[in-house]
């Protein structure tokens, strides 16, 4: 069997991020069955669903009795950051045919984004983009999936006294606080912090969803001003 | 069980449809300028408003003080993750400092 060229070149390119794609995948796997999920279901969702965040999200409200519906809608508001990348990654797979594309947006992840959007930056032709593209995100499913299956068989042997349903929020703190680069993505989270934090009582979870509405808001209102 | 299957079918859904949004599903039309500028403020919304109450709340009231481990390890860890970038050094010193916090506390 022989790979394209860009193919390997991608998959090579991403060899240095891999080991922190395996160990938050392993995290998500610990954290699904320690949320009382069976083995097999966990590695369902896992390849279901394929969105870290989101999936530890949503666990993370089912397990506080927040509703299914909230839990999903809160994993969809989540998920839009994907719309971002979608908007920003199709026009460089433009050319791929219809049958692929559905398995191009399938792959699409923070980091596999990341990875070919750093390969772009030297020219290509458009088939090679696509091939560039499906090797960064394919290396990148393998070790999250990996990193998941192996989380799953270790979950139910770390004590709970470790407290590892704390690196969930550390998980979410390490992807958040580095984008906070300019005053209107910082008044952004503030908004949406003290306003969760205020609606925490409402029913349903619905403070989530009134607090990413008010740091929308927030952020566009600071973003105007300056 | 029941649940989980409705949890798992809900979030391919809604982690698909994004992902397919611009790729497959709507290649040719055009974004609002105001939508795609709310778009950037989504991520930081979204994480600040999961995380900020699990820092700052214990069962449900507000809990801020030296006496609150969870909270001087999330802002430890949040530092951390702003100067460095490097989110598996955060999720280990934010452990380390959780455990080391809530050992001074007791």
């Amino acid at each position: 069997m022989r790979f394209h060229p860009q193919y390997l070149a991608a998959v090579k390119a991403c060899l240095p991020v891999l080991p922190g794609v395996l160990t938050f995948g392993a995290i998500s796997g610990v954290a699904m069955v320690a949320a009382g999920m069976p083995h097999y279901l966990a590695m369902a969702m896992s390849v279901l669903v394929y969105a870290g965040t989101s999936q530890l999200a949503a666990l993370q409200l089912v397990t506080s009795g927040t509703p299914i519906a909230i839990a999903i809608l809160a994993g969809l508001v989540i998920n839009l950051r994907f719309s971002i990348y979608s908007l920003s990654i199709a026009p460089h797979l433009a050319a791929a045919g219809p049958r692929w594309k559905p398995l191009l947006s399938y792959l699409l992840s923070d980091n596999g984004y990341a990875m070919a959007l750093r390969g772009y930056e030297h020219p290509l032709e458009p088939p090679d983009k696509i091939w560039y593209y499906f090797g960064c995100c394919s290396a990148i499913w393998t070790s999250w999936q990996i990193g998941t299956f192996a989380g799953i068989l270790l979950g139910t042997r770390i004590p709970a006294g470790w407290h590892l349903e704390f690196s969930i929020v550390l998980t979410f703190l390490g992807i958040v606080a580095p984008t906070i680069r300019d005053r209107a993505i910082a008044a952004a989270a503030c908004a949406a912090g003290i306003t969760a934090v205020l609606c925490w009582s409402l029913p349903l979870r619905l403070g989530l969803l009134v607090a990413v509405g008010a740091g929308i808001a927030a952020g566009m209102l600071v973003e105007r001003r300056q | 069980m029941t649940a989980f299957w409705l949890l798992i079918l809900g979030l391919a859904l809604t982690s698909f449809i994004p992902r397919a949004s611009f790729i497959t599903l709507f290649a040719r039309w055009p974004v609002p300028a105001l939508l795609q500028r709310s778009l950037r403020f989504v991520p930081a919304a979204v994480f600040s408003a999961i995380l900020v109450p699990e820092l700052v709340l214990t069962a449900g009231s507000v809990h801020i003080g030296l006496d609150n481990p969870r909270l001087l390890a999330g802002i430890l860890a949040g530092a951390i993750a702003w100067r460095t970038r490097n989110t598996l050094l955060t999720i280990v010193a934010g452990m380390l400092a959780l455990h080391l916090f809530s050992y001074l506390v007791k």
